[in-house]
C-alpha cells in the first residue's frame, strides 16, 4: 500500500437505464479526512457503498487499501471501518458485551504495527460511554447510539474509516460532541476518514479536503479554502461612512479596500470583508453545475 | 489507524490466513454469539414466551385431549398426539423460528453489521444455529417432561432414547437450513406469515393432531414429502409403545424412511441455503437497511 488509502477513477454505476454515477474520480490520502458533499440523489451513498464493498459497480477502477472492494476478502474487511446512520442492531446486547464481542473478530488480523482490536474499556472511554457499559444497546439515546456505532466502526483499528452522514438527525449538542470525538480520532489516532454529510459547517470543521458530487460526477475537489478561492469574485465589502451603510460586491476585495481608504481615509468605519464560506461556495458550484 | 500505522509506512498485508483457520475462528465466535443470545433469550420474558409459545399452547390442547381414548383402545388420545407435537416443535423452531430471526435481523441491520465484520457472516449463521438448537431443545425438554409425568402410556426404552436423540439431531439439521433459506428469500418481516400459514396447513396433513391414515391418499402423499410428518413419526416411534405402530401407515414406524427423508431434507437445505444466503447478504447495504427502516416507520404511523 502506498500513501493513497483509496482511489477511484471513472467510476460508473447504472440501475437499468438510469445512470447514477458517470465517471466519478477522486482519491483519499493516508491520514486525510475527506468530506463528500452533494445534493440528495447525487450518488454519494452509492459511491461510498461501492468503496465499502457493499455494492457492485457497473464500471470503473476502485482501489481501497490497495484492493478492489468487489473482490476483497475478510482480511481486507478487517482493515476498514464502517459507520452508517441507520443501524438499530443488537438492541438486546449490553454496550460493553457487544463491543468486546465484535472486537474479537479482529484479533486474528493484528499486525506488528497495528494492535487489533482496541481495548474495550479504553474505547468506551474514548467515545464517552463508560457510564453506559452495562446498558442495553436498545436503551441508548440517539447520540449515545451513534457514538457506539463509531466505537464499533473503529474497534478493529481500521486503516480507513467510512462515516455516512454521521450526524443526521442530531441536536446541536450531540453534533458538537460527535465533532469533538472525530477530532480526537483524527488528531490523536491520525485516522484516515471518508465521510458524507449534508452539513456544510460540519465538512468545513472536520475535513482537510472536500469533494462535491452532483449529477453523478465530481464537480469540485479541494480544501474548503481552495474551493472558496475559486469564487473569490463574490467577496463582499461592507463599511459605514458618515453614519451610512455601504455594501459592495467585488472581484478584487483587497484592491477595492485599498482604494476605499485612499479616497476616504479615516472616515471609513466598521469595515468588513466577507469571503464566501463553504456554504456559499457549495451553493454557487451546485447552481453553476445545474445550469 | 494507530499512531504507529501512520508513522511507519503501512505494513504489507500479512500472509493470507488459511481459509480453514479463518473459518474455525469465525465458528468459535459464532458459538460465543450463540451463548450470549441464549442467555438473552432466557432473560427476556417476551423472547422466552415466543420460544415456548408453541409448546405451551400444545400442552394445553393435549391436556384437553387427555381424557379421550384412541377409538377402539384404552390408550389416551393426548398421549398418542404428544410425540408428534414434539416432532412438530422442532420443525416450528427450525423453519418459522429461523425465518423470523433472519427477517428481523435484516431489518434492524444486524445482518449488515455481520457483513461489515471480518468473519461476521459465518459467526452470525453459527450463532443462529446454536441459538435455535438450544431453544428447540428447551421446548423439547418441556414437552418431554410434561409428557412423561402427566401423560399415561408414554415411556422411553433405551432404544427409544437413542431414536429420540438421532431424530432430534437430524430434525434440527433438516429444518434449520430450510429456515435460513426461506429467511433469505423473504425481504420483509411482515411476510414471515407467508411461511407460517402454509406451515400450519402442512401440520394438518402431517399426522400431528389428526391421523394421516384418515386422510385421502393424495393428501397422504403430499404430507409424506415434507419433514414434519417424518419428525412426528420418528418421535412416535421413540415414545409410544410398540403396539401402537398399528395405527401408522403400513402398520410400521418406518424408521428407515424417517432416516432417509430427514437426511434428504438436510442435504437439500445444506446445499441450497449457503448460496442463497450469500446472495442475499451480498445485496445488503446501508441504504437498503435505511429504506426498510423508513418503510417500517411509515407503517407504524
Amino acid at each position: 500500500m502506498s500513501d493513497v488509502a483509496a482511489e477511484v477513477r471513472d467510476l460508473r454505476m447504472s440501475y437499468g437505464a438510469q445512470e447514477v454515477l458517470n465517471g466519478v474520480g477522486f482519491s483519499v490520502r493516508t491520514g486525510e479526512v475527506v468530506a463528500m458533499l452533494g445534493p440528495n440523489g447525487a450518488g454519494k451513498t452509492t459511491t461510498i457503498e461501492i468503496l465499502e464493498g457493499f455494492r457492485m459497480r457497473s464500471a470503473g477502477f476502485v482501489s481501497v487499501l490497495g484492493q478492489d472492494p468487489a473482490r476483497a476478502g475478510e482480511q481486507w474487511r478487517a482493515r476498514i471501518g464502517v459507520v452508517l446512520q441507520s443501524w438499530r442492531d443488537h438492541a438486546k446486547w449490553r454496550v460493553r458485551e457487544l463491543l468486546r464481542h465484535l472486537g474479537r473478530y479482529y484479533a486474528r488480523y493484528r499486525t506488528p504495527e497495528i494492535t487489533r482490536p482496541w481495548d474495550t474499556d479504553e474505547l468506551l472511554d474514548l467515545v464517552g460511554l463508560t457510564a453506559q457499559a452495562q446498558t442495553r444497546v436498545g436503551n441508548l439515546s440517539g447520540g449515545q447510539r451513534r457514538r457506539l456505532d463509531v466505537a464499533i466502526g473503529i474497534v478493529g483499528r481500521p486503516e480507513l474509516l467510512f462515516l455516512d452522514e454521521p450526524t443526521a438527525g442530531f441536536d446541536p449538542a450531540a453534533r458538537r460532541e460527535f465533532h469533538d470525538l472525530v477530532h480526537r480520532l483524527t488528531d490523536r489516532e491520525q485516522a484516515t476518514v471518508l465521510l458524507t454529510t449534508h452539513d456544510l459547517a460540519e465538512a468545513e470543521k472536520l475535513a482537510d479536503r472536500v469533494v462535491i458530487l452532483a449529477g453523478g460526477t465530481i464537480i469540485a475537489d479541494g480544501s474548503p479554502d481552495e474551493l472558496a478561492l475559486r469564487l473569490s469574485g463574490k467577496a463582499e465589502v461592507r463599511w459605514t461612512r458618515d453614519g451610512q451603510r455601504f455594501v459592495h460586491p467585488t472581484e478584487q476585495a483587497t484592491a477595492f479596500t485599498r482604494e476605499l481608504f485612499r479616497q476616504f481615509g479615516e472616515s471609513v468605519e466598521d469595515l468588513e470583508v466577507r469571503r464566501p464560506n463553504l456554504e456559499d461556495t457549495y451553493m454557487a458550484l451546485v447552481q453553476e453545475y445545474e445550469q | 489507524m494507530s499512531a504507529a500505522s501512520v508513522a511507519a509506512p503501512p505494513a504489507p498485508a500479512p500472509a493470507r490466513p488459511q481459509p480453514v483457520a479463518q473459518w474455525l475462528s469465525a465458528a468459535r465466535l459464532g458459538l460465543a454469539r450463540g451463548g450470549i443470545e441464549i442467555w438473552q433469550t432466557l432473560t427476556y420474558w417476551s423472547d422466552l414466551l415466543q420460544v415456548l409459545f408453541f409448546s405451551a399452547v400444545s400442552v394445553v390442547a393435549l391436556f384437553v385431549m387427555r381424557g379421550h381414548n384412541v377409538p377402539g383402545t384404552s390408550f389416551s388420545l393426548g398421549s398418542l398426539t404428544l410425540p408428534g407435537v414434539i416432532g412438530m416443535n422442532i420443525a416450528v423452531g427450525g423453519v418459522t423460528g429461523v425465518t423470523a430471526l433472519l427477517a428481523i435481523d435484516r431489518e434492524d441491520g444486524t445482518l449488515l453489521r455481520a457483513k461489515a465484520t471480518p468473519g461476521g457472516m459465518t459467526a452470525y449463521v453459527v450463532g443462529k444455529i446454536v441459538l435455535t438448537a438450544a431453544t428447540s431443545l428447551l421446548s423439547l425438554a418441556l414437552l418431554l417432561i410434561v409428557g412423561l409425568l402427566a401423560f399415561p402410556g408414554l415411556h422411553v426404552t433405551a432404544v427409544g432414547w437413542l431414536t429420540l436423540v438421532w431424530v432430534t439431531a437430524l430434525g434440527l439439521l433438516a429444518t434449520i437450513p430450510l429456515g435460513i433459506l426461506l429467511g433469505s428469500l423473504i425481504a420483509d418481516p411482515r411476510f414471515v406469515g407467508l411461511v407460517v400459514l402454509p406451515f400450519a396447513g402442512l401440520a394438518a396433513i402431517s399426522g400431528i393432531f389428526y391421523p394421516i391414515t384418515h386422510l385421502p391418499g393424495w393428501l397422504q402423499a403430499i404430507g409424506q414429502v415434507f419433514p414434519v410428518y417424518w419428525l412426528g413419526l420418528g418421535m412416535r416411534a421413540a415414545l409410544l409403545p410398540e403396539a401402537l405402530r398399528s395405527v401408522e401407515l403400513d402398520g410400521s414406524w418406518r424408521l428407515g424412511y424417517v432416516l432417509l427423508a430427514l437426511c434428504g431434507w438436510a442435504a437439500l437445505g445444506l446445499l441450497a441455503a449457503p448460496p442463497v444466503l450469500r446472495r442475499m447478504a451480498q445485496r445488503e447495504s446501508g441504504s437498503k437497511v435505511m429504506a426498510r427502516r423508513e418503510r417500517a416507520m411509515l407503517r407504524r404511523n
